[in-house]
């Protein structure tokens, strides 16, 4: 059996905050194989981008505290010195974040900037790095690659930029890449070319990829393997088409009703899920959807056991205890 | 801009109701003859904008404009022989503050959770709070006066010496008048700078860069404080600018120093509108020179400014 | 083009006759004191009836949002006109259009920076009526009232922005754009910062008002499925004129200019069980200042012939629609 790429076991992030504890990532549990592409939906104060995060060692803060582990390619990351990761970071996993347009220092040329991404972890020229950078910025469709690569950012369209960054992360072909809502910032005709590139992408370096958001769509048109997380929790996990044919948990069936849908009939009403999203300073004792939940009842106010099958596939809701599992 | 400058000097010294310049000058307890060949001398009968426009003709022109406290001693040499001791002494504290203020001012962004950033800190608030001329006399007092003999023996006495004169003694003298002034800078440098820094380092490019699998250190220098240097250039021009018309006038009343800083504060003293004229044209004019050279480097630093 | 429930019998009369409306900017970025013009208006033309909602969709560049600060006339248009109920506001002076504030109100997309965060909600929901000379008793009773209407807490009234969400926060702007019975509501992405779940709760808010107050909404927004939920016509725009605009069934259905087109199939879906092929335009969306000659599609249209690039296409009746495309005849 192929080994997992990436294995988190109850994974926990918490804030030391002057209101109190925040825990940002509460036991979360879930893995991915070589090749998929995960997409972990929520919404905000999920703790989708936390835990991702941490996974990666890019909390900084002090008043954090991080428990679990975290096992990629066999080892556990968490255990691991900062000096340690960052071989790692940009090499075997690498990330890229929201808004193209701050991402990159503004003052280095994009050419620069994959040039130190490959200095950084290998002993490349300067002129072959310049040499790759121009390569790779062809890959991802930048037209007139040799001039732009002595280009700065802000000379760049959003779109251009982000394949700039999605080039650069992927320059020496990690096996893990995250995206951290990478198309939310960019107009819908300019995303749907990212999205695609991605999957091109990922078809040509056989990497896998997790990608953080908060839209439905863009996970359905990516992702194989999806993930769905409140208030810290994992509360459902599932393959895309089961999850979007047959939700388990109400906050699934919630957010999925929550959404105008383009391709169904138009109602007059959407069915909303009542209430606000729960405070992590404040939450509800056991579940803790279970303010906001149409199916909720007394056992709620017990924390659900996550219920899964052998794939890992299944959700955090007692309603599946009762066998109402379909 | 400076032309406006100039009148607006002009009608100070002569529009202001209850002097009368023509008593200025000729001193106390003049008689009215003396009076009336003093107005005659300077054109005070003249209505005001002819008196400005000859002034003005004076000064840039001709430079032959003559001081109203010194008869004949003529303004403009006494400007170009103040200006290099002051350009040797803002040249040099620049220096040594830039220096400073970046070397401890990054120092102490890095070094946030240990002892070195609140230490470097309690220098900054002591380079801060030492005013220069309660300073430069407590370093006159020790190094002219009572360790004069033994550890300053080296120290010349005060006062400046041109560089083509005796390079050495340019240095030496200038030394502590550099260390004096230098400080109250490097206490702002190093403040604003590693508060800066410190905010820096929460930009989204940074994320970035620890993603890619950079260390601490490279961000910090490479990034954050380079980055940084935007800010340091926009400050840096105005204090360069303002000191080298001027503004280091304490240091150099202090250490004797004949720069222009000193020679405004004897023409405002005397009240010699002329020398005065002189040395705030001169001091705007800096000014003005010193933001345009800061516009240049900025695009230097900051691609993003460059046109096209 | 009928709308879907009952407010027909209240729609008939024509609130709102766009003619024509262009906004220029001039930038100053021409090098040796030449300036440069923007377009992000183009003479753009369209009719409002009372008691319905207009989406306006369209990405970046697209004029979108000038138009609708337009409409509500936080700016002045360079040419055209704006007939709102028979009178042309286009060039008035803000002294004039000060008594139409009343019924054109104004909807910011951040619900973050759209409240003063030192005030009250209960003074800031009632600074329009204030503006506008109501006593203060009746001041109270309605912003209590509105900030009901639109599900908050009585007990709202004391309290300051920041203990309230966004979702929260951007009912008490509804409320505000509320307290002086408008007519016309412009509303600049109203729910784009929101999380889903809450943008669901605002939508059907702004619903339930309209039902309720008979009131014709513009709506502009960039998401497509919140845009087809609210509307009942639909104009896309692109670099800054109309390039389709129609009933939602329409358009969404039975799309006809290559545009829309390719925004409809950019539009990641939920169901990928229709594998109809995504049609992903190439390249950038031209920049305002560089606008493509003739129609500024042709750059990235699949289907563009060269006579595109010199023949700009007008806005025209075509079958159900209304169509600005050189190929659609």
């Amino acid at each position: 059996m192929a080994e997992k790429l990436l294995e988190v076991k109850n994974l926990c992030v918490s804030f030391k905050t002057r209101k109190g504890i925040v825990r940002a990532v509460n036991n979360l549990s879930f893995s991915i194989n070589h090749g998929e592409v995960l997409g972990i939906v929520g919404e905000s104060g999920s703790g989708k981008s936390v835990s991702m995060s941490a996974v990666m060692g890019l909390i900084k803060d002090e008043n954090a505290e991080i428990t679990g582990e975290v096992f990629f390619n066999g080892e556990d990351l968490l255990k691991k010195s900062d000096e340690e990761l960052r071989a790692i970071r940009g090499k075997d996993i690498a990330m890229v974040f929201q808004d193209p347009m701050t991402a990159l220092t503004p003052v280095y040329t994009i050419g620069w900037h994959i040039r130190e991404q490959l200095q950084l972890h290998s002993d490349i020229s300067d002129k072959a790095a310049r040499e790759r950078a121009i390569e790779l910025l062809e890959e991802v469709g930048i037209p007139d690659p040799a001039k732009r690569v002595d280009q700065y950012p802000h000379e760049f369209s959003g779109g251009m930029r982000q394949r700039a960054i999605i080039a650069m992360a992927l320059s020496l072909n990690p096996k893990l890449l995250i995206a951290d809502e990478p198309t939310t910032a960019l107009d819908v005709t300019i995303q749907a070319q990212i999205l695609d590139l991605l999957e091109r992408l990922r078809k040509t370096y056989n990497s896998s990829i997790i990608i953080i958001t908060h839209d439905m769509g863009v996970v359905s048109e990516l992702s194989s393997e999806v993930l769905v997380m409140y208030a810290g929790r994992m509360v459902e996990r599932s393959t895309k088409s089961s999850l979007f044919a047959n939700p388990q948990h109400p906050y699934t069936k919630g957010l999925m009703n929550s959404v105008p849908r383009v391709d169904r009939a138009r109602t007059s009403r959407l069915e909303t899920i009542s209430g606000q999203p729960a405070s992590l300073l404040n939450l509800p004792s056991g579940c803790a959807f279970r303010t906001r939940c149409p199916s909720a009842h007394v056992a709620c106010t017990e924390q659900p056991a996550f219920i899964s099958d052998s794939n890992g596939y299944g959700a955090a809701c007692f309603l599946l205890t009762q066998g109402a599992r379909s | 801009m400076l032309v406006s400058i100039s009148i607006l000097v002009f009608l100070i010294f002569f529009a202001t109701p209850g002097v009368d310049p023509a008593a200025r000058i000729a001193g106390r307890n003049a008689d009215q003859l003396t009076l009336q060949q003093v107005r005659a001398t300077f054109d005070l009968d003249k209505p005001i904008h002819i008196r400005y426009v000859s002034m003005m003709k004076h000064l840039f022109i001709d430079r032959d404009l003559t001081s109203y406290v010194n008869r004949g001693a003529e303004v403009w040499p006494q400007l170009t022989q103040a200006i290099p001791a002051t350009l040797s002494l803002v040249f040099g504290a620049a220096l040594i503050w830039l220096v400073l203020g970046l070397a401890l001012g990054i120092t102490a962004a890095g070094a946030r959770k240990s002892w070195i950033d609140p230490a470097i800190g309690i220098i900054g608030i002591v380079g801060v709070s030492l005013p220069v001329y309660w300073l430069g006399e407590v370093v006159n007092l020790i190094t002219q006066g009572r360790l004069h003999a033994t550890l300053f023996r080296w120290v010349p006495p005060l006062g400046y010496v041109p560089f083509t004169q005796s390079p050495s003694g340019w240095f030496l003298a200038l030394l502590f008048p550099w260390l004096t002034l230098s400080i109250l800078y490097a206490g702002i440098y190093i403040r604003v700078i590693r508060s800066e820094i410190v905010g820096l380092m929460q930009e989204d490019y940074i994320k970035t860069e620890r993603a890619k699998g950079a260390g601490e250190k490279r961000i910090l220098i490479k990034h954050a404080s380079r980055m940084s240097l935007i800010t340091v250039v926009s400050l840096f021009g105005l204090d360069f600018g303002a000191l080298v018309g001027g503004s280091a006038l304490l240091t150099e009343v202090v250490f004797g120093i004949q720069g222009v800083g000193r020679l405004t504060f004897t023409a405002l003293q005397n009240f010699d509108l002329p020398l005065i004229m002189a040395t705030v044209m001169y001091a705007a004019f800096f000014i003005v020179i010193a933001n345009a050279i800061v516009d240049l480097v900025y695009a230097w630093i900051d691609p993003r400014v460059r046109r096209g | 083009m009928l709308p879907i429930n009952a407010r027909s019998a209240l729609m008939s009369d024509e609130i709102l006759k766009v003619t024509n409306v262009s906004r220029v900017y001039e930038t100053s970025g021409g090098g040796f004191g030449r300036k440069n013009k923007v377009s992000a208006l183009d003479g753009v033309s369209f009719n409002l009836v009372q008691g319905e909602t207009l989406g306006v969709v369209g990405e970046s560049g697209c004029g979108k949002s000038t138009l609708g600060r337009i409409i509500s006339r936080l700016d002045t248009p360079t040419s055209g006109e704006i007939i709102y109920k028979g009178n042309d506001i286009a060039k008035k002076s803000l002294a004039a259009m000060r008594p139409l504030r009343k019924e054109i109100q104004f909807i910011f997309q951040d619900p973050y920076a759209s409240l003063n965060p030192r005030r009250q909600i209960g003074a800031i929901v009632e600074e329009p009526m204030r503006i506008h000379g109501v006593s203060k008793d009746e001041r109270r009773a309605r912003a209590q009232e509105l900030l009901e209407k639109v599900g908050l807490d009585k007990n709202s009234y004391e309290k300051y922005p920041h203990e309230f969400s966004g979702g929260q926060r951007q009912r008490v702007v509804i409320a505000r754009a509320l307290t002086l019975k408008p007519e016309l509501i412009i509303a600049d992405e109203p729910v784009s910062a929101l999380d889903v779940s809450i943008q669901a709760q605002v939508l059907n808010l702004f619903k339930e008002l309209q039902d309720e107050m008979n009131l014709t909404y513009i709506f502009v927004a960039h998401d497509l499925g919140v845009v087809r939920h609210i509307s009942d016509r639909i104009a896309v725009m692109y670099l800054g004129k109309i390039v389709e605009m129609g009933s939602v069934e329409e358009i969404y259905n039975n799309p006809q200019h290559p545009y829309t087109k390719a925004l409809l199939s950019a539009n990641p879906r939920i169901d990928q069980s229709a594998k109809s092929t995504r049609q992903i335009l190439t390249g950038d969306i031209p920049s305002p200042l560089n606008r493509p000659s003739g129609c500024s599609f042709h750059t990235r249209c699949p289907i563009a012939v060269p006579e595109c690039s010199t023949r700009e296409p007008e806005l025209r009746r075509v079958g159900a629609v209304d169509v600005a495309c050189n190929l659609v005849l």
